[in-house]
């Protein structure tokens, strides 16, 4: 029987060649060497998620774009005002020891005072308002970047206290678990029922009224004491929805085999949340700040505009907003432009936020 | 006339990292109220074989090319009225976690009617009528009071039996089971299979069974499929395969499972680490991990070589064997010439 | 058989009445236990692999995790090398000693680390090592034990396959050199290709190390070939204790027989005659166990007695041990 069937094996593989037209040589049949199959198989280049995520993310138009448009103005927020002629709170028309020259007030972007235009006229070069000038002569585009850098800080700054915050109470109460939580969750939870603009207004006036004589004199006072207070409050109030983010992150990651692993190794808790969960939530981390810092902008437009914001003469894009409802009238671009700045920022925070979360967020990989 | 033939077929997935060759260009056939196993490790492409089938494959992937036949009307490209009508209908599957295949927010007697009705033109009483007997059919005790409850109610036995219940409602001709028993407890198992076995035999349907278990083929299956990185290794009877494997995959598979003869000495695993389907070499995929590997295995793929009747291995090592048997398989010139005076 | 038998009179791991019981809220106000281990005892000679298998709920994974004291016992004794474990300073020491290799490669290691810092992870927190050198010697070497290439060590584990990281599991385990193992089902997850490999491993570093282990597992056959001896645990108890061999070849335990008997045996020929004995009915929850023995609600044995008492392990003969009140009649 053996022979029947390597009868038929012999006739069906010379058939099978011919049909082919595969030509088998001796050489061929020699047994291949580990170098030969090694050769063969080669190990994908090393890629991290951080990698990974990068690629996708720049794959995404959207995000990559508002990624752009949110490094430019930060970036000229930043450098502009290092070689802009005009300073923010300089009142071009009232220098002291001169007489008031009222022609420098509320001027069109790209015109000229009565001064200024005689020194064009006798050969120097004036720098243009590109924004034109307020309603005291202060040039208004170097206002405006002014502004934007008031935002931007203070959108940055207080979302780095609300992580901080966040994070720390979310991953003790995550982790701990048990009566902790319960307490931690408890306080959460009566924060949340506030009303927030209630409490910041409220807070915001109760601390100008304390915080004033303490910061005179000191540099926190260019600032101004209701920045201050914009602060104190971000940092009791709006830390909450980031501890709850991280304490879901933390309650989830704390059941993986690798948590377990490192126990019977003998780790302990902080080492556990600062090694392991921790890490572990950064894609979540950098998709909450990005979208929280839109978030603290917008409130401190808001805050601005009904007056609890920065002390003038410091501009920020909210008050430059508030300032211009006087001449919405006659000058409606005073109120367009911080409202276009604020609405780019915000916007392509946001886009970049969800760009960000498309890119790191494991969940949705494919 | 076979009832499913399946030529060539090509399927891929289309990844932002490349393309993945899940199929490469496989064909097998299926006859009436046989059990066809399809074996293969995580890789091999075993179960996007069967969702190509159905045509569910998920969001990038796609037929690329090839023919699936279901008695005679081609599926492929055939439009989605003639593939609801199959789904279900002519071909039903089950899946590995009944868990998650059944919707939790309706009670199992929804679904049972609602699989019912969809495809047959019963109206809801008659469906509830056939939905008792198909819980009946599968040894669901008290089977009124189960229609009334959630999925979450039911142990793991239980949701398989309800799955294969919705998956016979409509008779259809051919099951698919994809691995229908690994997530299951051992006794269990032994219950599901049984219970797939009887009513393969009271129905008359076909199965195709797909698993990474050999135990599990060895005990239900007719035929057997050995597949490895898409590709078809080795096809033939469950005899055959298991005793007379000609494939070195096959036999590597078979050297490095312990069996009940075992007599604790050392296994003999199959070196080396699955394949990267994005970075396919050319020639044999299983060439790198082989032991008898030879300079043509990693150069080009052996075409199907029959061993026995309904018994083909794409293995070059049957090559070997028949040039060994001193039969002049060699391309010298000379001896293809008299090779063809003498046919 | 692997693994040499130490002849030495004192076991190396002992488990005594062992319970563990987790509170589950069944109302707004109510909790109801539920014994994911009641009263298991049993030793373990150094050397030895201790096979332990079961089906969902039986606990054995619970077990292993347990004598680790990931979970605190809610009863019971562990004795290692002759010292109870306990306090705070043995329990320490205890964990340098005995380690655990998990069982889905996925998610037992840090997406975040590198292979070195997963390695060497045990290492750090006990701060075994007084220099960077020391400690990237001692990683190397391990990662030969289990023979990964070394020029992986700065890559991280989502590029490697599941049998590799699985090794890289073991090479972890091993850091502090310790004497025992529990390994909770460590190729459940593995292909079949590659679970051969891992288990040749087990074999090799248990001969090369003197481990001592604690083997997990459902399959049967797996647990068979790298066992010494096996327990059968069914609903948080032991139900039988036997050589491997013995235990496969003839078990006593009426749930013994119809687990190994409903084995696919990966043979067309023996699955074809075999009668198998298909037991019917699902596993009970571990929420609501049955009085007495908790096998008598699908047990073809059953007798009132099995209602009113759960049987003891008695010693059926060569340290065979039973726990049914009726398996002399049985057998």
């Amino acid at each position: 029987m053996a022979e029947h069937s390597t009868d038929k094996r012999k006739k069906s593989v010379q058939d099978v060649l011919r049909m082919f037209s595969l030509h088998i040589k001796v050489d061929d049949l020699i047994p291949a060497t580990d170098e030969e199959k090694a050769y063969i198989v080669t190990m994908r280049p090393s890629t991290t998620f951080f990698k990974d995520g990068v690629r996708r993310l720049v794959k995404n138009k959207v995000a990559f774009i508002s990624f752009i448009v949110i490094v430019f103005i930060t970036l000229s927020a930043i450098v502009i005002p290092f070689f802009w002629p005009y300073s923010y709170d300089a009142m071009l028309g009232n220098m002291p020891g001169q007489p008031m020259d009222a022609s420098y007030n509320n001027l069109l972007p790209f015109t000229y005072s009565v001064t200024e235009q005689a020194r064009i006229d006798n050969g120097e070069f004036v720098f243009p308002h590109v924004f034109g000038t307020d309603s005291a002569g202060r040039d208004y585009f170097i206002r405006v970047v002014y502004g934007t850098r008031i935002s931007l800080a203070v959108g940055f700054f207080a979302s780095i206290i609300v992580l901080i915050i966040g994070m720390t109470l979310g991953a003790i109460s995550g982790y701990c678990g048990g009566k902790v939580d319960m307490v931690i969750m408890r306080i959460v939870d009566i924060i949340y029922s506030l009303p927030d603009m209630l409490m910041v207004i409220l807070l915001a006036s109760v601390l100008k009224m304390r915080l004033s004589p303490v910061i005179d004199g000191t540099a926190l006072a260019s600032i101004g004491s209701n920045i201050i207070s914009l602060f104190i409050v971000f940092g009791l109030l709006y830390w909450v929805s980031m501890a709850r983010l991280i304490r879901g992150q933390i309650l989830s990651l704390r059941e993986q085999e690798y948590v377990l692993a490192a126990r019977a190794a003998g780790a302990r808790g902080g080492w556990i949340i600062r090694k392991h969960l921790l890490p572990n939530c950064m894609s979540v981390i950098f998709i909450s700040v990005a979208l929280q810092i839109p978030s603290a902008i917008f409130t401190e437009s808001y805050l601005s505009f009904i007056g609890l914001g920065v002390n003038a003469p410091m501009p920020s894009l909210g008050s430059l907003a508030a300032d211009a409802l006087n001449g919405i009238n006659s000058y409606p671009y005073r109120m367009v432009i911080p409202a276009i700045v604020i609405s780019l920022i915000v916007l392509g925070l946001n886009l970049f936020g969800d760009g960000l979360r498309d890119a790191f967020d494991p969940k949705l990989n494919k | 006339m076979s009832m499913l033939e399946v030529k060539d077929l090509h399927t891929s997935f289309f990844t932002d990292a490349g393309e993945v060759k899940a199929v490469n260009g496989i064909s097998f056939s299926l006859e009436e109220g046989k059990v066809l196993g399809i074996v293969g490790e995580s890789g091999s492409g075993k179960s996007v074989t069967a969702y190509s089938i159905l045509q569910i494959l998920a969001g990038s992937g796609r037929i690329v090319s090839g023919s699936i036949k279901f008695r005679d009307q081609e599926l492929v490209n055939s439009g989605e009225k003639v593939m609801k009508n199959i789904r279900g209908n002519k071909i039903s599957i089950i899946f590995q976690d009944p868990m998650t295949s059944l919707n939790p927010t309706y009670t199992i007697g929804h679904q049972l009617m609602e699989a019912i009705m969809l495809h047959t033109d019963r109206d809801r009483n008659q469906a509830r009528e056939r939905a008792l007997e198909m819980l009946k059919l599968v040894n669901v005790n008290e089977p009124e009071k189960r229609l009334k409850q959630y999925p979450h109610e039911f142990s793991g036995g239980m949701r398989q039996r309800v799955m294969i219940a919705m998956a016979l409602a409509c008779e259809p001709d051919i099951l698919i089971a994809d691995e229908p028993t690994t997530a299951l407890d051992v006794t269990i198992q032994a219950q599901i299979l049984e219970l797939m076995k009887s009513l393969q035999e009271e129905l008359g349907m076909a199965i195709i069974m797909i698993t990474h278990d050999l135990g599990v083929v060895a005990q239900m299956c007719d035929e057997v499929i050995v597949m490895y990185a898409g590709s078809i290794c080795e096809q033939g009877t469950a005899d055959e395969i298991f005793y007379n494997p000609g494939h070195e995959y096959t036999k590597g598979l078979l050297r490095s499972i312990p069996n009940q003869d075992d007599d604790g000495s050392k296994l003999q695993p199959i070196t080396g680490t699955p394949i990267d389907l994005l970075n396919m070499p050319k020639g044999c995929p299983f060439a790198p991990r082989c032991d008898a590997a030879m300079k043509i295995c990693l150069r080009e793929r052996c075409p199907k070589i029959e061993i026995n009747e309904g018994h083909s291995a794409s293995c070059w090592m049957n090559v070997k064997a028949a040039a060994d048997a001193g039969e002049p398989v060699f391309d010298d010139g000379e001896v293809t010439e008299e090779k063809k005076g003498e046919a | 058989m692997s693994g040499n038998k130490n002849e030495n009179s004192r076991p190396l791991v002992e488990v005594k009445h062992l319970k563990q019981y987790f509170d589950i809220n069944v109302g707004l106000f109510k909790s109801k236990p539920l014994k994911a281990v009641d009263d298991v005892s049993f030793e373990i000679k150094k050397g030895e692999t201790l096979g332990l298998v079961g089906e969902s709920g039986c606990g054995k994974t619970t077990v292993g995790r347990t004598i680790l004291h990931l979970y605190k016992p809610t009863a019971g004794e562990i004795w290692y090398d002759g010292k109870q474990i306990g306090s705070k300073e043995s329990l320490r020491d205890f964990r340098k000693k005995a380690t655990m290799v998990f069982q889905d490669p996925y998610s037992s290691l840090n997406p975040r680390m590198t292979v070195e810092d997963i390695i060497a992870e045990p290492l750090d927190v006990h701060k075994a090592y007084s220099s960077k050198n020391e400690r990237r010697e001692r990683v190397l070497e391990l990662m030969e034990y289990v023979g990964l290439n070394s020029e992986h060590a700065s890559r991280y584990a989502h590029e490697f396959s599941g049998g590799q990281r699985q090794r890289i599991g073991i090479a972890r385990s091993l850091a502090l050199k310790p004497g025992f193992v529990v390994c909770d089902e460590p190729v459940s997850a593995l292909d079949v290709s590659i679970q051969a490999q891992v288990i040749n491993m087990f074999d090799e570093l248990q001969d090369k190390l003197g481990l001592t282990y604690l083997f997990i597992a459902h399959d049967l056959l797996v647990v068979r070939h790298i066992s010494d001896r096996i327990a059968v645990m069914y609903l948080g108890h032991i139900v039988e204790i036997a050589d491997a061999k013995e235990i496969y070849d003839h078990p006593l335990h009426p749930y013994s027989k119809s687990l190994i008997s409903a084995v696919p045996v990966p043979d067309p020929k023996t699955a074809r005659s075999n009668k198998r004995i298909v037991i019917s009915g699902d596993i009970p929850s571990p929420l609501n166990a049955p009085s007495g023995c908790p096998f008598r609600t699908r047990c073809p044995y059953a007798s009132e007695k099995c209602a009113e008492c759960m049987p003891e392990l008695k010693d059926m003969g060569s340290g065979h041990l039973v726990a049914c009140h009726h398996s002399a009649e049985i057998n």
